[in-house]
């Protein structure tokens, strides 16, 4: 696994981090989910507090060094073992990041189904430069993912935490539009799929004791 | 003899019913669940044996076996309970819906197997992604607690059991078991030696084990209905309902239940449309997951969708995600997308896996252009050998077996492709520099 290891040259790291309180009040649900002794478990969840932190004061969701800092000091930790956690696993972002986050699946399901499509229709109306970039009004970044789990709504493009599936590049150019608008379309099937369900409505389930 | 909706499992699939606690159990879930609990350790195992299940999440182990093996006596050491919701294998999409449509089956499965296997505590390992299915979820168990149906005396049995989501956070490896025990202590997830097995030394240092979360899921209704029931379902040694993920070159991608069994073919017609074009403009299948070796159209003619029937043609069922390829599909470069999948997904630990994935990769890479010698095919089937089975987990087999079944179905294919580029370009390359 390649995570790159930020040197915390190319971009201005924030001078301190502290919890807040809507993280603190998180921290205290989630710490009590391990025993006693155990809280080194709740290391991955405690990063995602930091980058939900960070998202909601900058409008960028990453981990700074500090954040890591405040998770170790936090779960009685050596730092270096919150640092290794955090560049072994994908999705904490060691960089800032534009305000949408659009991640694409490229893995052979979605390719298939035309991701490379999807890839460009993110180039061309996010106005990003490719994989790894952000658009120069910072709306935008743009990331290659592994299998999301959504094949048989493959392609699916990522924005977020939301997964929107059955893409092409006309819906794709479309949803990056209204993300630009300030409007958020629901996530799911942009071609209208009940979910996993075949195109044009369930051929089972048709008969479920009970509904 | 295709399975009714009678006899389905997961009623919610696509989600067109209400997944909350009174619609969930109007549809039958939580039925009884207290009687059945107090049946005791012995008879639910016992039924679960009975009822023939295998591990859904790719392996197909036998769920009762494996948990006869947790300790009998109670130690000092808690025994837990792992649900793997880890779903990142290509092709796969299962889990996703049971976790988001029918989660209320799943913790009622947990309750199950954390009495069987002396239980009082259960983790589900949600891969990180799944952010909106892991909010699902846990409404749900909040909604299982406010009823009394997990907690001190879950169900009121006489059985305390605690249930808590933990979500991951984007790495394929973590689906292997021991990996993921050591992501969820809160490190890297890099996979342990077996022995020791999860039953004697797993999560903390103590007895502990990881099952699918279909096979969970699919308790409850077992002990119900009854394993018999279940073992009723496909081919001795196969039994039972499964989900199978549908999807590539069909006209209706989609997620169904079905018996085991069923054959390929009757699979993918009529529940997916059948193949984009036709069944003769069908290339190729990736039975069950990326980790699967593809079959060619001939096998995919007859063959049925089950664990020794699949294996009878050097490929297996693993998760049952069943990628269908046509003729418009240029099939090395389907094979190094998967070769790029293992490469980003190996966790480092083990030097064959480590190198090997990197150097596999950039053979394919240069086979999708035709950029080599045909000896060198030979090279990488003989790379690709040496790789599988010499490492701790199993990553690295499932990331050279899809390429063992380009090799041994396509090789004209792959031989073609190089000679076209030599024709367009005739320089010599060194052998297998990469």
């Amino acid at each position: 696994m390649v995570a790159e290891m930020s040197t915390g040259t190319e971009f201005p790291q924030p001078e301190s981090f502290s919890f807040d309180e809507e993280s603190l009040k998180a921290i205290d649900t989630i710490v009590k989910r391990y025993p006693p002794g155990k809280q080194a478990s709740a290391v991955i969840p405690l990063l995602y507090v930091v980058q939900r932190q960070m998202k909601r004061q900058t409008g960028s969701a990453w981990v700074p060094n500090k954040g890591m800092d405040a998770v170790a000091e936090r779960l009685g930790m050596a730092p270096i073992r919150v640092y290794e956690v955090a560049t072994f696993y994908f999705m904490f972002n060691m960089r800032p990041i534009g305000k949408f986050h659009l991640q694409v699946c490229g893995t052979t399901p979605c390719w298939l189904r035309g991701s490379d499509e999807v890839a460009r229709a993110c180039r061309e109306a996010g106005k990003v430069g490719g994989y790894g970039q952000t658009s120069e009004d910072g709306l935008f970044t743009m990331t290659e993912v592994e299998c999301l789990g959504g094949c048989v709504n493959a392609p699916i493009l990522q924005v977020d935490d939301d997964y929107y599936e059955d893409m092409d590049y006309e819906s794709t150019v479309k949803l990056i539009e209204a993300l630009r608008r300030g409007e958020r379309p629901a996530p799911g099937s942009v071609i209208g799929r009940q979910t996993s369900a075949p195109e044009g409505g369930p051929l089972t389930l048709l008969d479920v004791p009970g509904e | 003899m295709s399975l009714t909706d009678k006899d389905r499992i997961f009623t919610n699939l696509y989600g067109m019913h209400d997944w909350r606690l009174p619609a969930a159990r109007r549809r039958g879930q939580w039925d009884n669940t207290k009687a059945l609990l107090e049946k005791g350790r012995d008879w639910i195992i016992e039924e679960v044996k009975n009822s023939g299940l295998r591990g859904r999440g790719g392996a197909g182990f036998p769920t009762g076996l494996k948990w006869s093996f947790m300790p009998k006596q109670p130690s000092d050491r808690p025994h837990y309970l792992v649900v793997n919701s880890d779903e990142s294998e290509p092709g796969t999409c299962k889990d996703r819906d049971i976790l988001r449509h029918d989660p209320h089956t799943l913790i009622e499965g947990c309750v199950f197997a954390g009495l069987a296997m002396g239980a009082h505590v259960g983790y589900i390992y949600v891969r990180g992604e799944y952010y909106n299915e892991q909010l699902v979820l846990q409404a749900a168990i909040d909604e299982a607690y406010a009823a009394g149906l997990l907690g001190p005396n879950a169900c009121g049995a006489g059985w305390d059991f605690d249930l808590y989501v933990h979500r991951g956070a984007g790495a394929y490896i973590c689906g292997e078991e021991t990996a993921l025990i050591e992501s969820l202590e809160g490190k890297k997830g890099m996979p342990r030696l077996k022995p020791p097995f999860p039953a004697a030394v797993g999560l903390y240092g103590c007895p502990s084990t990881v099952n699918n979360v279909e096979t969970i899921a699919v308790v409850p209704t077992i002990l119900r209905r009854g394993g018999a029931w279940f073992a009723g379902f496909g081919r001795p040694k196969n039994s039972g309902t499964k989900i199978f993920c549908i999807q590539g070159h069909v006209n209706k991608p989609c997620n169904v239940e079905e018996e085991m069994s069923i054959p390929l073919r009757e699979l993918i017609e009529k529940h997916a449309g059948g193949v984009r074009g036709g069944w003769d403009n069908l290339l190729a299948v990736i039975p069950g997951g990326s980790s699967t070796p593809m079959i060619p159209k001939a096998v995919c003619d007859d063959v049925l969708m089950d664990f020794d029937a699949l294996r009878e043609h050097k490929t297996g069922l693993g998760t049952a995600g069943v990628i269908v390829m046509d003729k418009s599909t240029d099939l090395i470069k389907a094979i190094a997308r998967l070769s790029t999948f293992y490469k980003h997904e190996s966790c480092g630990q083990c030097t064959p896996c480590r190198e090997g994935m990197g150097w596999v990769k950039r053979m394919m890479d240069r086979m999708v252009e035709g950029r080599a010698e045909v000896a060198e095919i030979d090279v990488l089937e003989q790379v690709t050998r040496q790789i599988e089975g010499h490492t701790i987990c199993a990553l690295a087999d499932g990331g050279v077996w899809p390429v063992q079944g380009l090799i041994r179905h396509f090789r004209p294919m792959m031989e073609e492709r190089i000679a076209a580029y030599k024709a367009g370009k005739a320089a010599p390359l060194a052998l297998a520099a990469e």
